[in-house]
């Protein structure tokens, strides 16, 4: 049953914990800034920017992938700002826009050029196959101290535990300044503040984390990672320390009972086969956020008490 | 491209052309309906209501094998994607209104759940013997190559009833969107017409699952309205311009899409609006991009012509070449940068106006008159001519320009 575990299941979590802690973390400031969809468009364009990478290297080296994605988040992120400047359209619409068109043109691009020899499809882009991230050499726990069984860790786990760990530095690093200017936006110039800059370097963050979660995990984890823990530990406190810490721990109690669910859930029921593990950790990181609504301390705005009349 | 006009001129075979009318159809209602979305600055809750359907399409399936049927009926499936849109609308106005979050975070959190949702219903199926071939996956991204008749016909009064919903409800609509607190004031009722609102975006995307697809439905609520908006002002105009544009995107898509193998309907059809996006982006007659550059080039040469002719009545000599150029091209200076005889003439009148100006704020205390100076607005547009006479009794006669401008 051990080794079970570390064979079959041990990294798939592990993947699961950094990707959504990496996601989670800047998310809490998308949300702050009213960009939480930022990270919707985002994981949508991530897809043409594979299928680019593809068509110009002809292989599914992950480096050339993860530099597509990310130049397409980019890219993105600039063509929003210059529809929303040139026709001047409000940034929903413009995001609506931008992000459906360039997904459209990667399904396109995908159906015409010859993909049937590698193992890239929509489905997969958008539902993840976190399942298949097993630790074949893991013979148990020991493993853990074998050098052999370590090298053949599947890729994304050293790749997404590292990408976490950067996200962990820069949200450290840059914790005042993405503070004040979040808050306090006239403030920050004020004192000084590259303030475009930081709002900028926070979503190519956000798109680096998107780009390496998605690579392993699909892109329903990446946008529910994104606002589901953050806006939940927004209802439990209003110091933004206490919620960056409560959305580390949403993101992490989502992704391991979201794949213990998926994996072990159908079985208690009489199941036999077991449903998609990224689904299923969306659906844990929602329920959570409904519970925040219906009980979170903090979740009435700020000086709008409950009615009595309505509660 | 004979393939291409066969299907635009509806003659590539009875499915193509069913598709064909029923994306027409859809667009139309699409771009009406979403226009109000868009108006009411809120375009990206359709996002949500449109990945709210995955679960409705799982769930209907689920219940219909379990009542016996074989789980395929469109009308079952799009009922059930109806039920589960309603309930995803219902939690982000919920969510939005009852607690401090905001919509965004409402829309990103009802669509990123609800999808997971219904993945994992749709791996449910799968395990399930009937399931293997449910093709449920064809809604992700819409797909027409096997349409029946009955869906055709399920899809094309589905969008006629749209219209008609879009029709009836127009007015209480497009007040709401402009002036909510107006509306209220005037006795409507602003929370139902909000949900009868979203109803009907729910009932286009609803009906577009099929040949558009759930992650792509947006774009036609969303693009064409946003196309819309380049070429009026008015929201009457908006409607159905947004309309139209829908419909053209529809059918041009499916006619491109049926013309050749591997070019799937759904994301043709959103191409499709997207270019006529660009289009308008770029080439509106008011405010597209091409529009704004021309009218800051014409300002910028009526600066560069003002200020060139002040420089020649004070004598001064003219260093920048776009005034040159300008001044030049207007027949005021000659090559070598000396003045011709209209140069001197209209330079003269320059420096009088300005002369007048600054008698104008002394004599005339009215700074809505005065305060209309840029530099640029003729003085006989502001004041009449009796006024600037008096101007004049204050300046003496007119005094010739005399000089060259650029040395010599």
């Amino acid at each position: 049953m051990h080794a079970e575990f570390v064979q079959l299941s041990l990294t798939p979590i592990l993947i699961g914990i950094f990707a959504s802690v990496a996601c989670a973390l800047p998310g809490n400031f998308l949300i702050l800034r009213r960009q939480a969809l930022i990270g919707d468009a985002i994981s949508h364009v991530v897809l043409p920017g594979i299928v680019v990478a593809f068509l110009l290297t002809g292989g599914v080296a992950s480096m050339a992938m993860m530099l597509g994605a990310a130049g397409a988040a980019v890219l993105a992120v600039l063509l929003i700002e210059a529809v929303k400047r040139l026709g001047r359209i409000e940034p929903g619409a413009a995001m609506g826009v931008v992000f459906t068109s360039m997904f459209a043109g990667g399904v396109l691009l995908l159906e015409q050029s010859d993909t049937s020899s590698v193992h890239l499809d929509v489905q997969h882009a958008l539902m993840g196959n976190l399942e298949s991230l097993i630790w074949f050499k893991a013979k148990g726990w020991h493993s853990l101290a074998d050098p052999a069984a370590l090298a053949a860790l599947p890729d994304e786990l050293p790749r997404m535990a590292l990408v976490c760990l950067v996200v962990v530095a820069l949200t450290v690093i840059f914790w005042r300044p993405l503070k004040i200017s979040t808050f306090d936006e006239g403030f920050a110039r004020a004192i000084g503040l590259p303030v475009a800059a930081i709002g900028f370097g926070l979503v190519v963050t956000a798109a680096v984390a998107a780009v390496a979660a998605f690579d392993a995990v699909g892109s329903i984890i990446v946008i529910a990672m994104f606002i589901c823990p953050p806006a939940a530990a927004r209802l439990m406190t209003n110091r933004l320390e206490a919620q960056v810490l409560w959305s580390v721990g949403f993101a992490v109690l989502a992704a391991v009972l979201g794949y213990v669910f998926a994996g072990y859930g159908p079985l208690w029921f009489g199941g036999a086969e077991a449903v998609s593990a990224a689904g299923m950790i969306a659906a844990v990181s929602g329920l959570i956020l409904g519970l925040a609504c219906l009980f979170g301390p903090c979740r009435a705005r700020v000086g709008q008490g409950r009615d009595p009349a309505e509660a | 491209m004979s393939d291409l006009l066969a299907a635009l001129t509806l003659q590539a075979g009875y499915n193509a052309a069913l598709v064909a009318i029923g994306a027409a159809l859809l667009g139309f209602a699409a771009g009406a309906a979403g226009t109000f979305l868009f108006l009411r600055k809120r375009a990206l809750v359709s996002d949500a209501v449109a990945h709210a359907t995955l679960p409705g399409v799982g769930l209907a399936f689920i219940l219909m094998v379990a009542l016996g049927g074989d789980g395929r009926s469109l009308l079952g499936l799009l009922a059930g994607s109806a039920v589960t849109a309603g309930v995803g609308l219902l939690l982000v106005e919920w969510i939005a209104r009852r607690t401090r979050l905001a919509e965004d975070a409402a829309i990103g959190a009802v669509l990123s759940v609800f999808f997971g949702i219904g993945v994992v219903l749709l791996t449910v199926i799968q395990t399930m013997s009937s399931g293997r071939q449910a093709g449920l996956e064809s809604f992700l991204l819409g797909s027409t190559a096997g349409m029946l008749y009955l869906d055709a016909v399920v899809i094309a009064v589905g969008g006629a009833l749209s219209v008609l919903a879009v029709w009836v409800l127009r007015r209480p609509m497009t007040l709401v969107s402009f002036d909510p607190d107006y509306a209220a004031a005037c006795g409507y009722d602003v929370r139902r017409i909000d949900l009868a609102m979203m109803a009907l975006v729910m009932a286009v995307t609803v009906i577009g699952l099929k040949i558009v697809g759930l992650i792509l439905i947006v774009a036609m609520l969303i693009v064409p309205p946003v196309t819309a908006r380049f070429w009026t002002e008015r929201a009457g105009r908006v409607i159905w311009i947004a309309a139209g544009l829908g419909a053209v995107s529809g059918y041009v898509g499916a006619a491109v899409s049926a013309s050749a193998p591997a070019l799937p309907t759904g994301p043709i059809i959103v191409l499709t609006a997207t270019a006529l996006f660009l289009l308008s982006l770029l080439f509106a007659p008011a405010r597209g991009v091409l529009a704004a550059v021309l009218r800051h080039r014409r300002f910028q040469r009526r600066v560069h012509r003002r200020q060139g002719l002040l420089a020649l009545a004070r004598g001064e000599l003219i260093h920048d070449p776009l005034t040159l150029s300008v001044l030049r091209r207007a027949g005021l200076i000659r090559a070598d940068g000396v003045a011709t005889e209209a140069g001197r003439a209209q330079a003269a009148k320059a420096a009088r106006d300005e002369h007048r100006w600054e008698i104008a704020r002394l004599v005339n205390q009215d700074t809505a008159l005065t305060g209309r100076y840029d530099g640029l607005t003729p003085i006989e547009r502001v004041f009449t001519a009796d006024q600037i006479a008096e101007f004049d009794r204050h300046l003496g006669p007119p005094r010739p320009v005399a000089g060259d401008a650029a040395g010599a």
